[in-house]
């Protein structure tokens, strides 16, 4: 074991947090946020628009991430002129913002069938109550659905969150330098995997460690009767 | 006295599910004050003919007036009812109390929550306001000691009273009760019918579709009796339980009583 090794990259592996931090973040916010559609549209009585919804999930969670990564990533660039008239090169020639849509889609893909699943737990009676009072729908959903199917799918939610923790590692295949990234770097330099990977597997370890946590509180908060 | 005003009338209402059909025409009309009680065996249509009064249940045909106010139903191009104007039927449901059979009290929420949720987010009204009728409706139906417990925690009795004030609160033209107490337990259903005479005392205008004849018999001022979709017969409880006229009613309080 060459110690020094891994109290020299102890460091600059810190440093690569909280690029891993912003991704985890910013395609949890966004993948949420397409999720609660996807789902609601999955569920629409609109048949077209339950199977768009239908074979955007199903593309994404049957493909492998990497493959997403780099299908956006160099994919695009067989595009470039069309997306440069468009004006959205400037995007896709970033590998962060390829980087965050892969992941955004995927987890987006993931959460609306977590999403679906809660939303179809959601007991008919308490729909009902809520129709019965004069809830206008959207009402009812703000009120009545979400907070119960958010409660239903929290657990499984959770699990997500912890993957795309993981996942966000991907990034690091397309010269991002988050955790895994310079973790690499840093092995080319000094021919030293198991010292290194060791701190940055360990650097996931806490940080899941913490999403755990998290998720628990946030259990106990929303749910306060099963836990008295 | 003078003349009640009418509260809620219903005419010639029909629903049909597929080939079944379910209410052949039947009408109803309930004053201020007003406890009228529907009975009859299962399937006769009695919580059918119920949710047709809200439209939780769309009617085939017939009409609805609440406060004055009519609702017709129209028909869909493949000829299913539909409801015409979404927000006049939701203003008139926030007029309407329903108390189901299942509690079907919102899980998520405490017991205070539940009852102020209609008045703070369908009604708009003011929260301290709101809470104080609220408390003062759990006090009204023994819920006092429980603000903060969640529906689970509570036993099936206390479920139904929190439903009735969390109805009560929204302050409803009309009650309707859904079987109220044909899933408690035999020891539980007193505390709920006592609420509910409670109301009826105060001058509450009622629907009832119960198994409780007793209740039926001391409490409303009219009894429906319903057998496969129709209005077999209608009278005050006093006629209609000692002097049923047809021989369907006579057999079916032979049975149950």
């Amino acid at each position: 074991m060459k110690f020094d090794v891994m109290k020299e990259s102890f460091p600059q592996l810190i440093g690569g947090v909280p690029e891993t931090l912003l991704l985890v973040i910013f395609s949890l916010c966004i993948g949420f946020i397409l999720a609660v559609i996807f789902a609601q549209l999955r569920l629409s009585k609109n048949r077209f628009w339950s199977w768009f919804a239908g074979s955007y999930i199903y593309i994404f969670r049957s493909t492998p991430l990497l493959v997403q990564i780099y299908l956006i990533y160099y994919g695009s660039g067989q595009f470039r002129i069309f997306l440069q008239e468009l004006g959205l090169w400037t995007f896709f020639r970033e590998a962060w913002f390829c980087a965050i849509m892969a992941l955004s889609l995927n987890t987006g893909a993931y959460t609306a069938e977590i999403i679906r699943g809660g939303i179809q737990s959601v007991s008919w009676g308490e729909i009902e109550a809520g129709k019965a009072i004069g809830m206008k729908p959207l009402t009812l959903f703000r009120r009545i659905i979400f907070p119960v199917a958010i409660r239903q799918a929290l657990p499984g939610y959770g699990n997500e969150i912890i993957l795309i923790v993981k996942s966000s590692s991907l990034a690091s295949t397309i010269t991002i330098l988050e955790i895994t990234g310079i973790a690499k770097k840093i092995i080319a330099a000094t021919y030293a995997p198991i010292e290194v990977f060791i701190i940055a597997g360990s650097l996931y370890l806490v940080m899941n460690f913490i999403v755990t946590r998290i998720i628990e509180f946030t259990e106990h908060k929303l749910n306060p009767q099963f836990y008295r | 006295m003078g003349e009640k005003n009418t509260a809620l009338i219903a005419e010639d209402i029909h629903k049909r599910f597929g080939d079944n059909e379910v209410l052949k025409g039947i009408s109803l009309a309930a004053k201020q004050e007003d406890v009228i009680s529907i009975i009859g065996s299962s399937g006769s249509g009695k919580s059918t003919f119920l949710r047709c009064l809200n439209f939780l249940e769309v009617p085939d045909s017939g009409c609805v007036i609440i406060g004055g106010e009519e609702v017709t139903v129209r028909q869909d191009r493949h000829g299913k009812p539909v409801i015409g104007d979404m927000r006049q039927i939701e203003k008139i449901r926030s007029q309407i109390g329903m108390v189901f059979q299942g509690f079907n009290l919102w899980s998520h929420m405490t017991v205070l929550e539940n009852v102020m949720e209609g008045p703070l987010h369908v009604l708009k009204q003011n929260k301290t306001e709101v809470c104080d009728r609220a408390k003062a409706l759990l006090d009204k139906v023994g819920i006092a000691d429980k603000f903060s417990a969640y529906p689970s925690e509570l036993s099936g009795g206390q479920q139904q009273r929190v439903a009735i004030a969390r109805a009560l609160c929204m302050e409803p033209k009309v009650l309707l009760f859904d079987e109220p107490t044909s899933a408690l337990d035999p020891e539980l259903v007193g505390e709920v019918l006592k609420v509910m005479r409670k109301l009826a005392k105060e001058g509450c205008t009622m629907i009832v579709v119960t198994h409780e004849m007793g209740f039926a018999r001391e409490v409303s001022n009219q009894v429906l009796f319903l057998h496969d979709g129709r209005v077999e017969e209608q009278n005050t409880p006093a006629e209609l339980f000692d002097n049923p006229k047809s021989e369907r009613c006579r057999g079916f309080l032979k049975m149950i009583l």
